[in-house]
Protein backbone atom coordinates (compact mmCIF):
# COMPACT_ATOMS: atom_id res chain seq x y z
CA UNK A 1 0.00 0.00 0.00
CA UNK A 2 1.42 3.34 -0.89
CA UNK A 3 2.11 5.59 2.03
CA UNK A 4 -0.85 7.92 1.22
CA UNK A 5 -3.37 5.23 0.85
CA UNK A 6 -2.65 4.11 3.93
CA UNK A 7 -2.32 7.75 5.38
CA UNK A 8 -6.03 8.17 4.08
CA UNK A 9 -7.50 5.28 5.90
CA UNK A 10 -5.13 6.04 9.15
CA UNK A 11 -6.85 9.13 8.58
CA UNK A 12 -10.29 7.83 8.78
CA UNK A 13 -9.59 5.81 11.77
CA UNK A 14 -8.16 8.43 13.75
CA UNK A 15 -11.35 10.32 13.21
CA UNK A 16 -13.86 7.77 13.79
CA UNK A 17 -12.27 6.73 16.95
CA UNK A 18 -12.36 9.97 17.66
CA UNK A 19 -8.57 9.82 18.83
CA UNK A 20 -8.25 12.23 21.87
CA UNK A 21 -4.98 14.27 20.45
CA UNK A 22 -6.37 14.98 17.61
CA UNK A 23 -9.37 16.01 18.61
CA UNK A 24 -7.78 18.58 21.20
CA UNK A 25 -5.19 20.08 18.25
CA UNK A 26 -9.07 20.99 16.62
CA UNK A 27 -10.97 22.09 19.49
CA UNK A 28 -7.94 24.82 20.12
CA UNK A 29 -7.80 25.96 16.75
CA UNK A 30 -11.05 26.32 16.79
CA UNK A 31 -11.21 28.46 20.11
CA UNK A 32 -8.46 30.51 18.69
CA UNK A 33 -9.81 31.45 15.22
CA UNK A 34 -13.04 31.97 16.66
CA UNK A 35 -11.97 34.11 19.27
CA UNK A 36 -9.20 36.19 16.69
CA UNK A 37 -12.26 36.87 14.42
CA UNK A 38 -15.20 37.38 16.99
CA UNK A 39 -12.90 40.15 18.58
CA UNK A 40 -11.79 41.57 15.06
CA UNK A 41 -15.74 42.54 14.37
CA UNK A 42 -15.67 45.07 17.53
CA UNK A 43 -13.54 46.87 15.78
CA UNK A 44 -13.59 46.10 12.17
CA UNK A 45 -17.20 46.40 11.22
CA UNK A 46 -17.43 49.98 12.78
CA UNK A 47 -14.34 50.94 10.88
CA UNK A 48 -16.21 49.13 7.87
CA UNK A 49 -18.97 51.48 8.43
CA UNK A 50 -17.21 54.34 8.69
CA UNK A 51 -15.40 54.19 5.40
CA UNK A 52 -18.66 52.52 3.26
CA UNK A 53 -21.02 55.80 4.91
CA UNK A 54 -18.56 58.58 5.87
CA UNK A 55 -16.99 61.07 4.39
CA UNK A 56 -13.31 62.38 5.84
CA UNK A 57 -9.66 63.33 4.58
CA UNK A 58 -7.96 60.33 3.48
CA UNK A 59 -10.64 57.69 3.24
CA UNK A 60 -9.74 56.58 -0.17
CA UNK A 61 -5.30 56.01 2.08
CA UNK A 62 -6.78 54.59 4.31
CA UNK A 63 -9.31 51.58 2.38
CA UNK A 64 -6.44 51.60 -0.21
CA UNK A 65 -3.79 50.87 3.03
CA UNK A 66 -6.34 47.99 4.35
CA UNK A 67 -6.97 46.55 1.11
CA UNK A 68 -3.05 46.11 0.57
CA UNK A 69 -2.44 44.56 3.91
CA UNK A 70 -5.39 41.59 3.12
CA UNK A 71 -2.05 40.24 1.59
CA UNK A 72 0.38 40.51 4.38
CA UNK A 73 2.48 37.31 4.81
CA UNK A 74 1.86 35.57 8.18
CA UNK A 75 5.37 34.93 8.62
CA UNK A 76 6.11 38.70 8.44
CA UNK A 77 3.44 39.47 10.81
CA UNK A 78 4.83 36.29 13.19
CA UNK A 79 7.56 38.15 13.43
CA UNK A 80 6.64 41.50 13.77
CA UNK A 81 4.40 40.10 16.48
CA UNK A 82 6.86 38.22 18.31
CA UNK A 83 8.90 41.41 18.68
CA UNK A 84 6.82 43.16 20.05
CA UNK A 85 5.20 40.53 22.50
CA UNK A 86 8.67 38.83 23.43
CA UNK A 87 9.91 39.38 26.50
CA UNK A 88 12.15 41.91 25.88
CA UNK A 89 9.62 43.82 23.39
CA UNK A 90 7.23 46.55 24.22
CA UNK A 91 4.38 44.40 25.14
CA UNK A 92 6.82 41.49 26.94
CA UNK A 93 5.15 42.60 30.28
CA UNK A 94 2.02 40.70 29.30
CA UNK A 95 3.44 37.35 28.46
CA UNK A 96 1.61 36.72 25.53
CA UNK A 97 4.41 34.81 24.15
CA UNK A 98 3.71 31.43 23.35
CA UNK A 99 0.49 31.19 24.56
CA UNK A 100 -3.02 30.90 23.02
CA UNK A 101 -3.98 34.34 23.45
CA UNK A 102 -0.48 35.23 22.14
CA UNK A 103 -1.83 33.89 18.61
CA UNK A 104 -4.94 35.36 18.94
CA UNK A 105 -3.85 38.59 19.22
CA UNK A 106 -1.81 38.03 16.02
CA UNK A 107 -4.77 36.33 14.33
CA UNK A 108 -6.98 39.58 14.87
CA UNK A 109 -4.25 41.65 13.46
CA UNK A 110 -4.45 39.03 10.16
CA UNK A 111 -7.71 38.81 10.13
CA UNK A 112 -8.60 42.60 10.62
CA UNK A 113 -8.15 43.93 7.13
CA UNK A 114 -10.11 41.18 5.48
CA UNK A 115 -13.09 42.04 7.31
CA UNK A 116 -12.20 45.58 6.95
CA UNK A 117 -12.39 45.55 2.98
CA UNK A 118 -14.84 42.81 1.83
CA UNK A 119 -17.16 44.77 4.23
CA UNK A 120 -16.72 48.23 3.43
CA UNK A 121 -17.14 46.71 -0.52
CA UNK A 122 -20.56 45.12 0.95
CA UNK A 123 -21.56 48.37 2.31
CA UNK A 124 -20.88 49.95 -0.53
CA UNK A 125 -22.87 47.85 -3.43
CA UNK A 126 -26.00 48.53 -1.08
CA UNK A 127 -27.73 50.63 -3.50
CA UNK A 128 -27.21 54.32 -2.20
CA UNK A 129 -31.38 54.93 -3.18
CA UNK A 130 -32.16 52.61 0.42
CA UNK A 131 -30.40 55.70 2.64
CA UNK A 132 -32.23 58.07 0.98
CA UNK A 133 -35.48 56.06 1.30
CA UNK A 134 -35.02 55.95 4.46
CA UNK A 135 -34.59 59.31 5.52
CA UNK A 136 -37.84 60.30 3.61
CA UNK A 137 -38.89 57.12 5.98
CA UNK A 138 -37.93 59.57 8.80
CA UNK A 139 -34.64 57.53 9.92
CA UNK A 140 -31.92 59.22 11.72
CA UNK A 141 -28.44 58.57 10.90
CA UNK A 142 -28.14 55.49 13.22
CA UNK A 143 -30.86 53.85 11.80
CA UNK A 144 -29.78 54.60 7.88
CA UNK A 145 -26.45 52.82 8.86
CA UNK A 146 -28.65 50.03 10.42
CA UNK A 147 -30.82 49.63 7.46
CA UNK A 148 -27.58 50.11 4.91
CA UNK A 149 -26.16 47.11 7.81
CA UNK A 150 -29.07 44.64 7.26
CA UNK A 151 -29.06 44.74 3.66
CA UNK A 152 -25.34 43.47 3.79
CA UNK A 153 -25.76 41.26 6.22
CA UNK A 154 -24.79 38.52 3.50
CA UNK A 155 -21.94 40.11 2.40
CA UNK A 156 -20.52 41.34 5.84
CA UNK A 157 -21.17 37.86 6.56
CA UNK A 158 -18.69 36.47 4.19
CA UNK A 159 -16.22 39.06 5.41
CA UNK A 160 -16.74 36.78 8.55
CA UNK A 161 -16.65 33.94 7.49
CA UNK A 162 -13.38 34.84 5.25
CA UNK A 163 -11.39 36.09 7.68
CA UNK A 164 -12.42 33.00 9.81
CA UNK A 165 -10.46 30.63 7.17
CA UNK A 166 -7.72 32.69 7.31
CA UNK A 167 -6.67 32.35 10.72
CA UNK A 168 -7.98 29.08 10.71
CA UNK A 169 -5.91 27.51 7.93
CA UNK A 170 -2.67 30.18 9.03
CA UNK A 171 0.76 29.28 9.98
CA UNK A 172 3.21 31.57 10.17
CA UNK A 173 1.21 33.36 13.05
CA UNK A 174 0.31 30.35 15.34
CA UNK A 175 4.30 29.12 14.85
CA UNK A 176 5.76 32.15 15.69
CA UNK A 177 3.67 33.52 18.56
CA UNK A 178 2.42 29.88 19.42
CA UNK A 179 5.44 27.65 19.57
CA UNK A 180 3.65 24.65 18.36
CA UNK A 181 3.60 23.58 22.22
CA UNK A 182 2.02 20.10 22.62
CA UNK A 183 -0.82 20.39 24.73
CA UNK A 184 -0.81 24.23 25.04
CA UNK A 185 -0.41 26.17 21.57
CA UNK A 186 -0.25 22.92 18.80
CA UNK A 187 -2.88 23.85 16.39
CA UNK A 188 -4.12 22.72 13.06
CA UNK A 189 -1.92 23.97 11.13
CA UNK A 190 1.19 23.63 13.65
CA UNK A 191 0.65 19.95 14.30
CA UNK A 192 0.30 19.16 10.79
CA UNK A 193 3.81 20.89 9.30
CA UNK A 194 5.47 18.86 12.82
CA UNK A 195 3.95 15.51 11.70
CA UNK A 196 4.54 15.87 8.48
CA UNK A 197 8.19 16.44 8.99
CA UNK A 198 8.37 13.93 11.19
CA UNK A 199 7.15 11.68 8.36
CA UNK A 200 3.80 10.88 10.63
CA UNK A 201 1.96 11.26 7.13
CA UNK A 202 -1.20 9.21 8.32
CA UNK A 203 -1.59 12.05 11.35
CA UNK A 204 -1.03 14.94 9.01
CA UNK A 205 -3.80 13.76 6.49
CA UNK A 206 -6.01 13.45 9.30
CA UNK A 207 -5.52 16.60 10.47
CA UNK A 208 -5.79 18.18 7.07
CA UNK A 209 -9.05 16.30 6.66
CA UNK A 210 -10.20 18.09 9.68
CA UNK A 211 -9.07 21.48 8.76
CA UNK A 212 -10.39 21.15 4.87
CA UNK A 213 -13.62 20.04 6.41
CA UNK A 214 -14.17 22.44 8.84
CA UNK A 215 -13.51 25.11 5.84
CA UNK A 216 -15.87 23.36 3.69
CA UNK A 217 -18.46 22.71 5.87
CA UNK A 218 -18.85 26.32 7.32
CA UNK A 219 -18.64 27.92 4.03
CA UNK A 220 -21.53 24.94 2.32
CA UNK A 221 -23.59 25.43 5.40
CA UNK A 222 -23.10 30.08 4.69
CA UNK A 223 -24.65 29.04 1.45
CA UNK A 224 -27.61 26.38 2.32
CA UNK A 225 -28.79 29.21 4.77
CA UNK A 226 -28.27 32.42 2.17
CA UNK A 227 -31.61 33.11 1.00
CA UNK A 228 -32.45 35.60 -1.33
CA UNK A 229 -34.21 38.36 -0.31
CA UNK B 1 -57.88 71.77 9.06
CA UNK B 2 -56.17 73.27 5.73
CA UNK B 3 -52.55 72.15 5.54
CA UNK B 4 -50.11 74.15 3.23
CA UNK B 5 -46.64 73.99 1.69
CA UNK B 6 -45.35 77.16 0.40
CA UNK B 7 -41.87 77.64 -1.95
CA UNK B 8 -40.84 81.14 -0.85
CA UNK B 9 -37.75 82.29 -3.77
CA UNK B 10 -36.47 78.90 -3.62
CA UNK B 11 -33.30 78.68 -6.43
CA UNK B 12 -30.74 75.38 -6.61
CA UNK B 13 -27.65 76.18 -8.10
CA UNK B 14 -25.00 73.66 -9.45
CA UNK B 15 -21.61 74.47 -10.07
CA UNK B 16 -22.10 74.37 -13.83
CA UNK B 17 -26.12 75.20 -13.85
CA UNK B 18 -28.87 76.57 -12.59
CA UNK B 19 -32.01 73.54 -11.36
CA UNK B 20 -34.39 76.34 -9.78
CA UNK B 21 -34.42 79.96 -10.50
CA UNK B 22 -36.60 81.63 -7.45
CA UNK B 23 -39.55 79.34 -7.61
CA UNK B 24 -42.91 80.63 -5.62
CA UNK B 25 -45.90 78.55 -5.29
CA UNK B 26 -48.81 77.33 -2.63
CA UNK B 27 -49.87 74.04 -2.44
CA UNK B 28 -53.02 73.42 0.01
CA UNK B 29 -54.33 69.79 1.17
CA UNK B 30 -57.76 68.19 -0.87
CA UNK B 31 -56.27 69.54 -3.58
CA UNK B 32 -53.62 67.35 -6.56
CA UNK B 33 -51.24 70.17 -6.83
CA UNK B 34 -48.98 68.77 -10.52
CA UNK B 35 -45.40 70.39 -11.25
CA UNK B 36 -45.06 69.23 -14.82
CA UNK B 37 -42.35 70.32 -17.22
CA UNK B 38 -40.01 68.61 -19.68
CA UNK B 39 -37.43 66.51 -18.46
CA UNK B 40 -34.74 68.47 -16.29
CA UNK B 41 -36.80 70.82 -16.23
CA UNK B 42 -35.99 71.01 -11.97
CA UNK B 43 -38.90 68.89 -11.54
CA UNK B 44 -37.26 66.26 -9.09
CA UNK B 45 -35.01 68.91 -7.66
CA UNK B 46 -37.96 70.93 -5.99
CA UNK B 47 -39.68 67.92 -4.82
CA UNK B 48 -36.33 66.35 -3.34
CA UNK B 49 -35.81 70.47 -1.44
CA UNK B 50 -39.41 69.67 -0.13
CA UNK B 51 -38.96 66.54 1.26
CA UNK B 52 -36.00 67.92 2.96
CA UNK B 53 -33.34 65.62 1.23
CA UNK B 54 -31.36 68.98 -0.38
CA UNK B 55 -30.47 72.54 0.58
CA UNK B 56 -32.05 75.26 -1.53
CA UNK B 57 -29.18 77.50 -2.65
CA UNK B 58 -31.45 80.27 -1.83
CA UNK B 59 -34.72 80.80 -0.43
CA UNK B 60 -37.12 78.96 2.16
CA UNK B 61 -40.08 76.68 2.83
CA UNK B 62 -42.96 77.56 4.90
CA UNK B 63 -45.39 74.46 6.25
CA UNK B 64 -48.69 76.20 7.59
CA UNK B 65 -46.98 79.58 6.93
CA UNK B 66 -44.20 78.70 9.21
CA UNK B 67 -40.44 78.55 7.77
CA UNK B 68 -39.26 74.87 8.15
CA UNK B 69 -35.96 73.14 7.61
CA UNK B 70 -34.77 70.44 6.58
CA UNK B 71 -34.75 67.67 9.10
CA UNK B 72 -38.58 69.37 10.54
CA UNK B 73 -39.30 69.02 6.56
CA UNK B 74 -38.80 65.09 6.92
CA UNK B 75 -41.16 64.98 9.42
CA UNK B 76 -44.00 66.70 7.52
CA UNK B 77 -43.15 65.18 4.56
CA UNK B 78 -42.81 61.84 2.57
CA UNK B 79 -41.80 61.06 -0.35
CA UNK B 80 -42.83 58.26 -3.44
CA UNK B 81 -39.80 57.99 -6.42
CA UNK B 82 -39.35 57.58 -9.91
CA UNK B 83 -37.81 54.40 -9.25
CA UNK B 84 -39.39 52.23 -6.16
CA UNK B 85 -36.73 50.65 -4.11
CA UNK B 86 -37.84 48.09 -1.77
CA UNK B 87 -36.01 47.01 1.39
CA UNK B 88 -35.03 42.98 1.71
CA UNK B 89 -37.49 41.36 3.41
CA UNK B 90 -41.48 41.00 3.58
CA UNK B 91 -44.34 43.74 2.25
CA UNK B 92 -45.59 44.06 5.39
CA UNK B 93 -41.44 44.93 6.50
CA UNK B 94 -41.10 47.10 3.84
CA UNK B 95 -44.54 49.31 4.67
CA UNK B 96 -44.33 49.26 8.36
CA UNK B 97 -40.45 50.70 8.42
CA UNK B 98 -41.33 53.83 8.75
CA UNK B 99 -43.73 53.53 11.48
CA UNK B 100 -41.28 51.94 13.28
CA UNK B 101 -38.40 54.30 13.07
CA UNK B 102 -41.17 56.61 14.27
CA UNK B 103 -41.58 54.94 17.23
CA UNK B 104 -45.83 53.90 16.44
CA UNK B 105 -47.56 51.07 18.86
CA UNK B 106 -47.11 47.35 17.56
CA UNK B 107 -51.07 47.54 16.97
CA UNK B 108 -51.22 51.09 15.53
CA UNK B 109 -48.41 49.81 12.54
CA UNK B 110 -50.42 46.34 11.96
CA UNK B 111 -53.26 48.49 11.14
CA UNK B 112 -52.13 50.89 9.22
CA UNK B 113 -50.30 49.01 7.06
CA UNK B 114 -53.04 46.82 6.51
CA UNK B 115 -55.17 50.14 5.25
CA UNK B 116 -52.40 51.27 3.15
CA UNK B 117 -51.87 48.52 0.98
CA UNK B 118 -55.82 48.03 0.85
CA UNK B 119 -55.61 51.58 -0.69
CA UNK B 120 -53.20 50.08 -2.88
CA UNK B 121 -54.93 46.98 -4.16
CA UNK B 122 -52.38 44.96 -2.08
CA UNK B 123 -54.57 43.36 0.59
CA UNK B 124 -53.06 40.02 1.60
CA UNK B 125 -49.98 40.88 0.02
CA UNK B 126 -48.25 41.25 3.41
CA UNK B 127 -45.82 38.10 3.88
CA UNK B 128 -44.94 38.79 -0.08
CA UNK B 129 -41.42 39.21 -0.50
CA UNK B 130 -40.82 42.99 -1.33
CA UNK B 131 -38.88 42.52 -4.29
CA UNK B 132 -39.72 39.52 -6.05
CA UNK B 133 -42.82 41.72 -6.68
CA UNK B 134 -43.58 43.10 -10.40
CA UNK B 135 -42.32 47.02 -10.75
CA UNK B 136 -45.91 48.01 -10.97
CA UNK B 137 -46.60 45.86 -7.58
CA UNK B 138 -43.23 47.42 -5.50
CA UNK B 139 -44.60 51.26 -6.92
CA UNK B 140 -47.95 50.17 -5.23
CA UNK B 141 -45.76 48.80 -2.15
CA UNK B 142 -43.80 52.44 -2.45
CA UNK B 143 -47.12 54.61 -2.53
CA UNK B 144 -48.40 52.61 0.34
CA UNK B 145 -45.38 52.99 2.49
CA UNK B 146 -45.73 56.29 2.65
CA UNK B 147 -49.39 56.98 2.93
CA UNK B 148 -48.90 54.70 5.98
CA UNK B 149 -47.34 57.21 7.63
CA UNK B 150 -49.81 59.73 7.22
CA UNK B 151 -47.73 62.61 6.91
CA UNK B 152 -49.34 66.46 6.15
CA UNK B 153 -47.51 66.32 2.42
CA UNK B 154 -47.09 63.90 0.15
CA UNK B 155 -44.64 64.60 -2.73
CA UNK B 156 -44.90 61.85 -5.82
CA UNK B 157 -42.11 62.12 -8.46
CA UNK B 158 -43.17 60.43 -11.65
CA UNK B 159 -44.89 57.29 -9.94
CA UNK B 160 -46.27 55.87 -13.11
CA UNK B 161 -43.27 55.75 -15.69
CA UNK B 162 -42.98 53.22 -16.98
CA UNK B 163 -46.11 51.20 -15.37
CA UNK B 164 -48.71 49.39 -17.19
CA UNK B 165 -52.00 51.34 -17.34
CA UNK B 166 -53.69 48.71 -14.87
CA UNK B 167 -50.99 49.24 -12.37
CA UNK B 168 -51.00 53.17 -13.47
CA UNK B 169 -55.01 53.09 -12.86
CA UNK B 170 -54.65 52.07 -9.59
CA UNK B 171 -51.91 53.84 -8.53
CA UNK B 172 -53.89 57.31 -9.82
CA UNK B 173 -56.65 56.54 -7.44
CA UNK B 174 -55.01 55.79 -4.71
CA UNK B 175 -53.07 59.53 -4.94
CA UNK B 176 -56.36 61.09 -5.63
CA UNK B 177 -57.70 59.59 -2.61
CA UNK B 178 -55.09 60.35 -0.37
CA UNK B 179 -55.48 64.35 -0.97
CA UNK B 180 -58.53 64.09 0.82
CA UNK B 181 -57.04 64.40 3.91
CA UNK B 182 -52.97 66.04 2.78
CA UNK B 183 -51.39 68.13 0.28
CA UNK B 184 -50.36 66.05 -2.47
CA UNK B 185 -47.63 67.57 -4.99
CA UNK B 186 -47.10 65.19 -8.23
CA UNK B 187 -44.19 65.76 -10.46
CA UNK B 188 -45.15 64.52 -14.13
CA UNK B 189 -44.37 64.54 -17.60
CA UNK B 190 -47.08 63.05 -18.14
CA UNK B 191 -49.93 65.35 -19.67
CA UNK B 192 -53.30 63.54 -19.38
CA UNK B 193 -52.37 62.09 -16.06
CA UNK B 194 -51.89 65.82 -14.55
CA UNK B 195 -54.96 66.38 -15.94
CA UNK B 196 -57.05 63.40 -14.68
CA UNK B 197 -55.39 63.73 -11.05
CA UNK B 198 -54.89 67.87 -10.92
CA UNK B 199 -56.81 70.38 -8.96
CA UNK B 200 -54.21 73.13 -9.93
CA UNK B 201 -50.46 72.46 -12.29
CA UNK B 202 -47.82 74.30 -11.68
CA UNK B 203 -45.18 74.26 -15.24
CA UNK B 204 -41.88 74.55 -14.41
CA UNK B 205 -39.64 75.72 -16.94
CA UNK B 206 -35.83 75.98 -16.70
CA UNK B 207 -36.06 76.19 -13.18
CA UNK B 208 -38.86 78.92 -13.13
CA UNK B 209 -42.41 78.68 -12.71
CA UNK B 210 -43.81 79.71 -16.03
CA UNK B 211 -47.02 79.57 -15.37
CA UNK B 212 -49.95 78.10 -12.60
CA UNK B 213 -53.41 77.91 -13.05
CA UNK B 214 -56.37 75.76 -11.81
CA UNK B 215 -56.44 72.17 -14.25
CA UNK B 216 -59.19 73.11 -16.17
CA UNK B 217 -58.10 76.59 -17.08
CA UNK B 218 -54.40 75.49 -17.63
CA UNK B 219 -55.12 73.05 -19.85
CA UNK B 220 -57.60 75.01 -22.03
CA UNK B 221 -56.69 78.50 -22.07
CA UNK B 222 -52.69 78.59 -20.93
CA UNK B 223 -51.68 82.04 -20.90
CA UNK B 224 -47.41 81.19 -21.58
CA UNK B 225 -46.51 80.54 -24.92
CA UNK B 226 -44.26 78.24 -23.48
CA UNK B 227 -46.88 76.35 -21.56
CA UNK B 228 -48.68 76.34 -24.89
CA UNK B 229 -46.55 74.69 -26.73
CA UNK B 230 -45.54 72.08 -24.15
CA UNK B 231 -49.41 71.10 -24.24
CA UNK B 232 -48.76 70.29 -27.68
CA UNK B 233 -45.61 68.67 -27.22
CA UNK B 234 -43.62 71.06 -29.54
CA UNK B 235 -41.89 72.72 -26.47
CA UNK B 236 -37.98 72.01 -26.74
CA UNK B 237 -36.06 72.25 -23.39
Amino acid sequence: MDPITEGVIRAINLIVTGDREVFAITALSLYISISSTLLSCIWSIPISAALALRSFPGKRTVKGLFNALIGIPTVALGLYMYLLLSRSGPLGYFQFLYTPNGIIIGQCILVTPIIVSFSTSALESVDPDLRTLAKTLGASGFQIEAVVLREAFWGVTLAIIAAFNRAFAELGVAMMLGGNIRNLTRVLTTAIALETAKGEIALSIALSFILLGIVMSLSIAINLARRPS
Amino acid sequence: MMSTIEASGLSKRYESSQALDQVNFRATSRQVTSIVGVNGSGKTTLLRILAGLDLPSEGKVLVDTREVGPDELRAHCTMVFQKSVMFSGTVYDSVAYGLRVSRAADGGIREKVTSALALVNLDGFEKRKARKLSSGEQQRVALARALALERQVLLVDEPTANLDPANAMIIERAIKESAISRVVLLSTHNLPQARRLSDRVIHLYRGRVVEEAESSLFFTNPHDERTRLFIDGELQF
